[in-house]
């Protein structure tokens, strides 16, 4: 970006924060974060990740679509997104058991999507700058409603995640079990679906349809690398979810690169530290003290 | 294939009603009732005419060849498989009515190695799973971790409860689950194939802990299993599924010659070895039913 750096790092930040995008910026990387935080959580843990990326990829060409008939790029995300998310969740035999059956449906769907996109950004002409954003991100240009509009819906998605948290947890672990105990496994299925779209949705707008796993599984994968309660691995999720998205803008801010670039690479960092950190852990005999 | 279901129900009739027992000789309601049922998946009658009754705190084995349908049934008690004819009673309610009265043991795949949850989080889930909203600090939860640490002890999981439960090993496992499905204290236990895929020690070891537990707690018990050896020494009574219909009464009474003969449709003869241990000879097991399976459908 633009910014002068210097190593005096509260200079820093008071010059980045004077810009009203970078605030904005800001505002909704950490809307994003906690979002992806939470449903990520429950992503990783049910062994969703494919079905989560292939939304993210659907964005795509609904962002493309949107522009290209001058609706903005947000509305073809959400809407394209949980169009995908009732398809995949009518799939026959989906829901329940994670996407190890549809994974080769998924699949097709995803090469579709890109291949849609591309065309959707050829009819739209002088568009190509606009391409890069769309699948690997940006944080420039954010506006205040754009926020607005962002945090609304991300508020939406955790109240109703905050609601059926319990018997997801409990389809995801144990799916025989819950519905003999009574849990609607099917209808929570769909609905996480329709949430993880809503997040994948989300999520595309700051990271682009390509790199949504930098804050969508890197920060849970890692909590629960760390951690085994549930408690403690959702807060450390938080964690890392936002430390990523502040780190990496900052960090975006004063670089010549990519913002999708650091959240990843910022994310696969942590992960991998994480990685290395478990083994050696393990190879030297001590047993997590989280897990005693 | 001589088996009709007329031929083997009659059995069943004969030896249920003539082996006078608990459920109907103290007057005490059954737990479960199965009236003439027939279930059928995919379009294939998959058992008929089947009659079998549990009484309270009755301990309870469901036998029969591979692929006859014992999963099926537990299925149907539960209400999650309808039945094309005859009735379930389930503690005097109709099947799904009164399942949070039942702890289920379903037939187990193991966790995935990398599941990352602990024992406790799995027990827990048994006793408070279906509930909307987050669990929030304050005497609920309180009392729930409470019950979730006696359930630990019951079942003898306190050393490894804590740990991610796909790191543990099938016994393990098994017994974790198995203080899952009493977690809400059940009247009946529907527990199947608790104790396949364990070695020959665990499989004494739960299905003394089970049987324990089913004592000690006044729980019926219905356990499908292929092998009746390890609880022949603590069973009240079994149920033997056989193509046509089934047979039911104490295993001395069932577990013979004559009734598995009849339930095969092909001659089969048990013998019983000096220790009490029962072995059952001369059935083509797998060919005779994959044989069927094609022949019938």
């Amino acid at each position: 970006m633009t910014g002068v750096f210097t190593w005096n790092l509260v200079a820093d930040v008071q010059e980045m924060w004077s810009l009203a995008f970078m605030v904005n910026a800001y505002r909704a990387g950490t809307v994003v974060a906690v979002l992806a935080a939470l449903v990520g959580w429950f992503m990783v843990l049910r062994g969703q990740s494919f079905a989560g990326h292939t939304l993210a990829v659907v964005g795509f060409p609904g962002a493309a679509a949107a522009v290209w008939l001058g609706l903005g790029a947000a509305l073809g995300y959400y809407a394209f997104c949980l169009a995908a998310a009732v398809v995949i969740a009518v799939l026959p035999a989906a829901g329940g058991r994670g996407y190890r059956e549809e994974s080769a449906v998924t699949g097709t769907v995803q090469a579709f999507a890109l291949a849609a996109g591309t065309v959707f950004v050829a009819l739209y002409h002088g568009f190509l700058g606009g391409t890069n954003a769309l699948l690997f991100g940006t944080f420039l240009g954010i506006t205040a409603r754009q926020v607005a509009i962002l945090a609304a819906v991300a508020v939406v998605v955790l109240a109703a995640l905050a609601a059926i948290g319990r018997p997801l947890l409990f389809a995801s672990i144990d799916v025989d079990v819950a519905r003999a105990n009574g849990v609607p496994v099917r209808a929570l299925a769909v609905g996480f679906l329709l949430l993880l779209g809503a997040t994948a949705a989300e999520v595309s707008q700051i990271t682009g349809a390509l790199l949504v796993f930098a804050l969508l599984v890197l920060p849970p994968a890692t909590a629960q690398l760390v951690t085994v309660r549930p408690v403690a691995s959702l807060a450390l999720s938080l964690a890392l979810g936002l430390a990523t998205v502040w780190v990496a803008l900052f960090v975006a801010y004063y670089s010549p690169y990519p913002i999708g670039f650091w959240l990843t690479t910022i994310g696969f960092g942590g992960y991998a530290l994480t990685f290395a950190g478990t083994r050696v852990r393990s190879r030297l005999g001590f047993r997590a003290p989280v897990t005693a | 294939m001589s088996a009709t279901p007329s031929s083997t129900r009659a059995g069943s009739a004969a030896s249920s009603t003539s082996d006078g027992s608990a459920a109907t000789a103290g007057g005490a309601p059954a737990v479960v009732e199965v009236r003439q049922a027939t279930a059928v998946v995919g379009g294939r009658a998959i058992w008929s005419s089947v009659d079998a009754t549990v009484g309270p705190g009755e301990f309870v084995a469901v036998l029969g060849p591979n692929g006859v349908g014992k999963s099926t049934l537990l299925k149907a008690i539960l209400g999650l498989v309808p039945l094309a004819s005859g009735s379930v009673r389930l503690l005097g309610r109709p099947p799904g009515d009164a399942n949070h009265e039942i702890g289920y043991l379903p037939q187990r795949r193991s966790f995935d190695a990398s599941l990352r949850v602990r024992g406790v989080d799995v027990v827990r889930l048994g006793l408070d799973g279906d509930r909307w909203g987050i669990p929030l600090p304050g005497r609920r939860s309180r009392a729930a971790a409470a019950r979730v640490a006696e359930l630990v002890d019951l079942v003898g999981a306190g050393a490894y409860a804590h740990r991610p439960i796909g790191q543990l090993s099938g016994g393990e496992q098994q017994r974790l689950l198995i203080a899952q499905a009493l977690a809400r204290r059940p009247r009946l236990l529907l527990l199947d194939e608790p104790l396949d895929s364990l070695d020959l020690p665990n499989q004494a070891g739960v299905a003394a802990l089970i049987s324990g537990i089913a004592r000690a707690e006044d729980v019926a018990v219905m356990i499908v299993a292929h092998d009746v050896n390890p609880i022949l020494p603590y069973l009240d009574r079994v149920i033997y599924l056989g193509r046509g219909g089934a047979a039911s009464g104490t295993p001395q009474q069932v577990i013979t010659s004559g009734t598995l003969t009849r339930l095969y449709g092909t001659p089969v003869e048990v013998l019983s070895t000096s220790d009490g241990r029962l072995v059952v000879v001369g059935t083509p097991e797998a060919p005779a039913v994959h044989s069927d399976r094609h022949g019938t459908h």
